[in-house]
This record gives structure tokens, sequence and C-alpha cells, in this order.
């Protein structure tokens, strides 16, 4: 019986996956089809909840594409796919705290911010590089501009808070 | 321990893998809030553009409903029909009459207390620059300076082509603007950012130029004024908002009833005659067609070029020349051909599911398989019963009133209603043809899609969808480079589509709120590459990060959607105790979209 029940809450929660899924999907589903361009996939991923580098999305767009890829993904063959990647709870949102020392390995003086041209160099030279719109998106928001710096607590701090919010009133 | 240097070494490797993964988790980290955000944005993007559509839709149902009745219905007694002909008294009088009284400005007096621009005419470029000054720092144009500007724009305008060519030869430079919308600081930005116009700065305006801003009646004398001082290097096409119907809900009709409170009428009156000789299209060096909705697999350039433009009053309500009896029955008989009739409305089943009976209206109709021209019906069963009734009872009035008069066949449409007597020729020579009308509300409404194809637009009422295949077929037949629209607000102003065969152009910035989008205009040299600016006519909008912007517009739609809600409270609590728990999932869902997890 416990069995069954828990075959039963599986169902629900797969079954409710797909919702999220198609929702999330249609929004960039222009033409109706089913089908959305792959450079939106990106997008349409994160907004579910996950957090891949960019390789890791580069791998799971060719797990979607067709062999002979068209430049869109099918629902058909990304609905599976992600719903195994939600299932597993494959690609977590990066926390807090672990955020917080990301920042602080990159400050090593434990000044409390970083310059901004530092910010600009581990931002376009390190890890998977920012474009330049990238770059402009986030200085605009996290430089302060009297010191020309970012104070990356105070940072982390304004972008969670406005997340948190709306998981805490996450209407059911 | 091992060696210095080595352990140096070790360190510092360490050291820059540890940077170069904290980087790549920052970046991680942050690709996924820009994601949010994007979401955020279309979903945002969807609730205005289904609530400007819808509210398109609506109307253009709502009056082919009135038109079908008026159309239908045989009024018993002649106070009836005088009634049904007050009710719709877009009926032109004999033009002269009508056209003396509204160009009688000369006997309106402008007081000396006026602070406002004077215009003489012949106009000259100063005056027209004036008037950008003078509107900038928001001062009114009086009544008989507008009905004067309008009077001579309706002259100009009579002689214009229904296609106006342009060649880069004598202006190298031709700027192309899209829908303005009343949107006054959008129009004051490109003349202040590209340059005002001037013989060799050529511009096309491609319609939409009023309705919803507010600003709109200021930039229609902006725009003519240009056109009148410089007639060969200023054009202006004609949009589906350039029509006294759509303007009626759309704003631009109370405008100028609350600018001119005393003058508002005729003002309007003389617009109609003004926007229903303006041009449908315009052609760049012969290769480069600019209109302002789209095409379809209709369109026919010749046809269009020769069609007497100003029959088509409004592109909504259209009374079409009365087809011989021989016509009607050939359309009725040749129902599989592909000659498009006046579209079944809406409210109407489809022919093919009624029984074949000379009473039905829609059986002259012909469809081509896969495109209809009719709007259909939309969902509620409850709907189609109803009009079904009403369709009904009103054929069985027609049939009534018909063996009554001793009519010998049904003829395809019969303006019974507004003559007392049948229509005179000269009456009916005034009428456009449903072909002309259908070609040339074609243009003015129909929206590119992904898909290839052409069918009905439903989401906006008239017009259609047209697919590559569509637009490809019409550049190879007339031997074009690509299209140019507008009709549809764009967020960075631009898309191109159509394998950069269609470039939609849209002017004004902010359409829907604050930092909803960009505005953008393109210039084209004697190359014909498009080159593109945009620009976000609001200064305030640059200050704001992407994520306040967003929040911002998104709080506006979620506003808009509730005041939705709340108008259609009643009707959503009938449907929710139809379809109980599915619906109420879904209604917030939809809600949730935006509080993403």
């Amino acid at each position: 019986m416990a069995e069954d029940r828990e075959w039963e809450s599986t169902e629900t929660a797969v079954a409710e996956l797909h919702k999220k899924i198609k929702e999330a999907f249609e929004v960039f589903d222009h033409e109706s089809n089913n089908t959305v361009d792959v450079r939106e996939i990106g997008t349409i991923i994160r907004s579910l909840g996950c957090c891949p580098s960019e390789g890791e999305l580069h791998d799971l767009i060719a797990e979607v594409e067709e062999e002979e890829p068209t430049g869109y993904i099918r629902l058909e063959k990304f609905l599976p796919v992600m719903t195994e990647v939600l299932l597993e709870r494959r690609y977590r949102p990066i926390p807090e705290d672990v955020l917080l020392r990301a920042f602080e390995v990159l400050d090593p003086t434990k000044r409390g911010f970083l310059t901004k041209e530092e910010l600009i160099k581990y931002m376009t030279e390190e890890g998977e590089p920012f474009s330049q719109e990238e770059m402009e998106e986030m200085l605009s928001a996290a430089i302060d501009s009297e010191s020309n710096s970012i104070h990356y607590k105070d940072y982390i701090t304004m972008m969670v808070e406005v997340q948190l919010f709306k998981e805490k009133n996450k209407v059911t | 321990m091992g060696s210095g240097t080595s352990n140096q070494h070790h360190f510092a490797f360490q050291n820059a893998e540890r940077a170069l993964k904290a980087a790549a988790l920052i970046q991680r980290w942050y690709r996924r809030y820009v994601a949010r955000l994007e979401m955020r944005r279309r979903c945002t993007w969807s609730i205005f553009q289904s609530i400007e559509y819808a509210g398109q839709q609506d109307q253009v149902k709502l009056h082919d409903f009135f038109s079908y009745l008026v159309d239908h219905f045989t009024p018993s007694s002649h106070n009836e029909r005088d009634f049904l002909n007050r009710m719709f008294t877009e009926e032109r009088f004999p033009k002269d009459l009508e056209m003396e009284k509204c160009s009688d400005y000369n006997s309106i007096e402008v007081p000396d207390n006026y602070t406002g621009p004077h215009l003489s005419f012949p106009l000259l470029p100063d005056h027209a620059t004036a008037l950008v000054e003078a509107f900038r720092l928001k001062q009114q144009l009086h009544a008989r300076y507008v009905l004067n500007l309008l009077h001579e724009t309706r002259k100009h305008l009579i002689q214009l082509p229904n296609i106006n060519r342009l060649s880069t030869c004598y202006s190298e430079e031709i700027t192309v603007c899209g829908d303005l919308h009343g949107q006054l600081d959008d129009l004051i930005f490109i003349f202040y950012k590209n340059g005002l116009p001037s013989p060799e700065r050529a511009y096309v305006f491609n319609g939409d130029f009023v309705d919803r801003g507010k600003d709109s009646v200021e930039i229609l004398m902006i725009l003519f004024a240009f056109m009148l001082v410089y007639p060969k290097e200023f054009h202006l096409n004609r949009g589906n908002h350039e029509d006294h119907m759509v303007n009626l809900r759309y704003g631009f009709t109370k405008e100028v009833m609350y600018k001119y409170k005393i003058h508002g009428k005729k003002i309007l009156k003389t617009l109609q005659d003004v926007f229903c000789w303006l041009p449908l299209a315009t052609l760049v060096d012969e290769k480069v067609l600019i209109l302002h909705g789209g095409v379809s697999d209709m369109t026919d350039l010749e046809l269009l070029a020769k069609l007497d433009r100003h029959k088509i009053v409004s592109t909504l309500r259209c009374k079409t020349r009365k087809q011989s009896e021989k016509l009607a029955e050939g359309k009725r008989k040749a129902s599989q051909m592909s000659s498009p009739g006046r579209p079944t409305p809406w409210f109407l089943p489809m022919s093919r599911s009624l029984p074949s009976s000379p009473l039905h209206v829609g059986s002259h109709k012909a469809h081509k398989t896969g495109r209809s021209s009719s709007i259909p019906c939309s969902a509620s069963l409850d709907r189609k019963e109803l009009s079904q009734q009403v369709r009904r009872s009103v054929d069985l009035e027609l049939e009534r009133c018909r063996q009554q008069a001793g009519f010998p066949l049904i003829r395809e449409k019969e303006p019974v209603l507004f003559m007392a007597e049948a229509d005179s020729d000269a009456e009916q020579l005034l009428q456009p043809t449903q072909e002309e009308w259908k070609q040339v509300v074609d243009i003015l409404w129909s929206d590119p899609m992904a898909q290839e194809g052409c069918k009905a637009n439903t989401v906006r009422g008239g017009g259609c969808y047209f697919g590559p295949n569509v637009t490809e077929q019409l550049l190879q037949k007339y031997n074009l480079q690509f299209l140019i629209r507008s009709h549809e607000c764009k967020p960075e102003g631009y898309e191109f589509c159509h394998n950069r065969k269609v470039l939609t152009i849209f002017s004004a910035s902010n359409y829907y709120e604050v930092g909803s989008n960009r505005g953008a205009y393109v210039k084209l040299g004697p190359a014909l590459t498009p080159h593109i600016v945009q620009y976000q006519a609001n200064k305030a909008t640059h200050m704001l990060t992407t994520r306040q912007r967003i929040s911002r517009v998104e709080e506006s739609a979620l506003r808009a959607l509730r005041e939705k809600l709340f108008a259609h409270s009643s009707d959503l609590l009938g449907e929710f105790k139809k379809h109980d728990a599915d619906k109420t999932v879904l209604v917030s869902s939809q809600l949730c979209h935006d509080q993403q997890k």
C-alpha cells in the first residue's frame, strides 16, 4: 500500500512537472506548434528552477535537439528530458552562502568589495565569460556609482531578497 | 612539505583554479537570474498584446454583428428606416454640399488673445518647423488653421496615386518610420535625432499616426504640414487606424472633441475625407514595398494601384456594390473556386455546415481549402446556438419580405436600407467592390507568421496571417527585394522575419508602458540596405535597471489584467462554476507565471 501511495505521489509529481514544463515552453512557442527556437531553451530551463552552467546547457540541448539540428526544439523531445532533470533535481540553484564564498574567493584580502575593473576582468576573462551585453547589464545594477565598486554582500542580499519574497508568497 | 617554489606553484595553480570556479559560479547564477527576468518580460508582453488585440477583435466582431443586423433587417416602416439611417450616418451626403460646409474655415475667427502658431497658405518650410516647435511647447493649433490645413492636405492627397513611388536617386537617404499612435515625444525625438524633413532627407511614415497616445492631432498637423511643404520627399501611407470607425474606440475621436470643443465635429468629418485619400503604399526604387499591415496570398498590386482608394472610407464597414444577378449565380455555383466573397460574419456558422438554401447568406462564399476569409465562431456552444437562431429568424423575415416585394431571387448583398428607393447608379459608383475592399483590408490589417500559408487573422478580426511563402511569392511576382511594414509593436522597435524579407518597424516607444519597448526607424540608402536606429523617448527609462523596468511593466500588465478580470468577473464566475477545479487551477497558474518558484 505504501508503494501504491508512493507511485501515486510520483505520478502526481510528474503530472505537475509536465504542466509546469509545458507552460514555460508555451511562452516561447510563438507559432503555437509545440516548437521553440533553440536559443530560448536556456531561458526556459532556467526559469524552471535549474541553474546549469553554459557547458551543461549545451549538453542538455544536444540531448533534445533533432539528429539534424533544425534550430528548433520540439516539446515531445524536451518534455521527457526536462522532467528527468527536474525529478533528479539536477542543476540546483546556488545557495546564497555559496555565492558569497565565490565572491570572497575573488576578494582574497577580504575588503568586502570588488572594483569595477576586477569584476569586469573576472566575468569576461574567467570561467564561462560574459558577453559585453551581459557585463553591462550586471554592472548597471551591481556597481555603486560613487565608489565604482560592487559591495557583493549587499548585492547578493538585494538580488536574493526579491526571489525569496516571491517564493514565500507563492500561490498554489 | 616539498620545496618552496613547487609549493608556491601549486598554491598559485590552486588559487587560479578556485578563481575560475568562483567566477564560473557567479556567472552561472547570474545567467539564471537574467533568464527569470526574461521569462517575466515575455509573459508581461503576452498579457499586453492579448488585451490589445482582443480589443481590436471585439470591435470588429461587434461591428460585423451590427452591420449584419442592419443590412439584413428590412424595416417595416418609414420611421424605422429613418432611425436606422440616423444611427449609421456615416452615409455621405452629396459630396459638394458637405465639403463646402467643412471648408468654410474662413469664417472661423482667430481671437486676438490666441497665442498658438499661425499658418498661412501656401505653407512654407518655416511654418512646418514652427509647428513642431510650438507643439513641443505644448501649444495648440487653432481650429481654423486645422481645417485649413486639412483642406489643403486633401487637395494634395487627391492627386497622389494609390502607390507612391520614391527613388533614392533624388533623395539619397530615405527614412521610414512606423506607428506613432499619438506619441508626439517620439516624433519630435526622431526629427531631433535624424533631422527635419528636407529635399535631401526623405521620410515615409507608415500609418497609424493616431489613437491611443494623447497628441494624435499634433502629429497629424506636423505630418501633413511637411507633406505639403516637401511633396516629393515626404510621404504618408494609410494605416488601419486612419479610420474614423477605429478612432471612435481608440481615442482619437475623443481627443479631437476634447481639444476642439466647438469645431471638433467639423474637424472629424473633414478628417474622414482626408484619411480615405491617404495613399495605400510606397514603393522605393521599384524594389522595396512599404505598407502598413502586410499582404495576403491574394494581394494584387495592379488592382491596388487602379482602385479608387477613397471609396473605402472605413475598413471596418463595407458597403459594397450590388452584384448583378448573374454574378451572384455564378458565385454560388462556383463555391469551390478561389474567389473570396464577403466574409461570413463571425457569429454565423461556416457555410459548409449549413443546408444549401437560396436564403443562405454564406452560400456564395467561396473558400480555398485551408484558407478562410471569415472569422470563425468562437468557443461557446450557447453563442452558436443563439446565432443560429438569430440567423434563422432573420432569414425567415427576409424571405417573407422578399416574397411580399415580389423579388425573384436572392442577390448577394442587399443594401436595402439606406435609400428609400433602390440605390441610384450614382450611389453605386461610390462603393468599392468586395474584391477591392478586401485587397485594402489585407494590406492594412495583416500580420506575418512563421508558418507557411495564409489564414484569417482571427486575433485582429481583419486581414490575414501570411507566411514566408506568401511573401516570397509576392516579391518574385513583382520583382521586389523586401517588404517594410509596421502594425505590430516589437520590444526592440523592429524585427526581421521571413528570412529577412519582411521588416517590421514600430516607432512608438514605451507603447504599453514606460520601459516596455524601444521605438525604431529605418534608413535606406541607394544600396537599399536597411540601417536601423533605435531609441526610447523617455529619460526615466535609462535610469532604471532592467529588473526595475521589467517589474514596472509587469505591474502595469497585471493591473490591466486585473481590470479585465474584474470587468468580466460575473462571466468568469459562471465559467468556473461549470468547469470546477480544472479552470481554477489553470487561472491561478497563469497568474503565477511571473511568480516563478
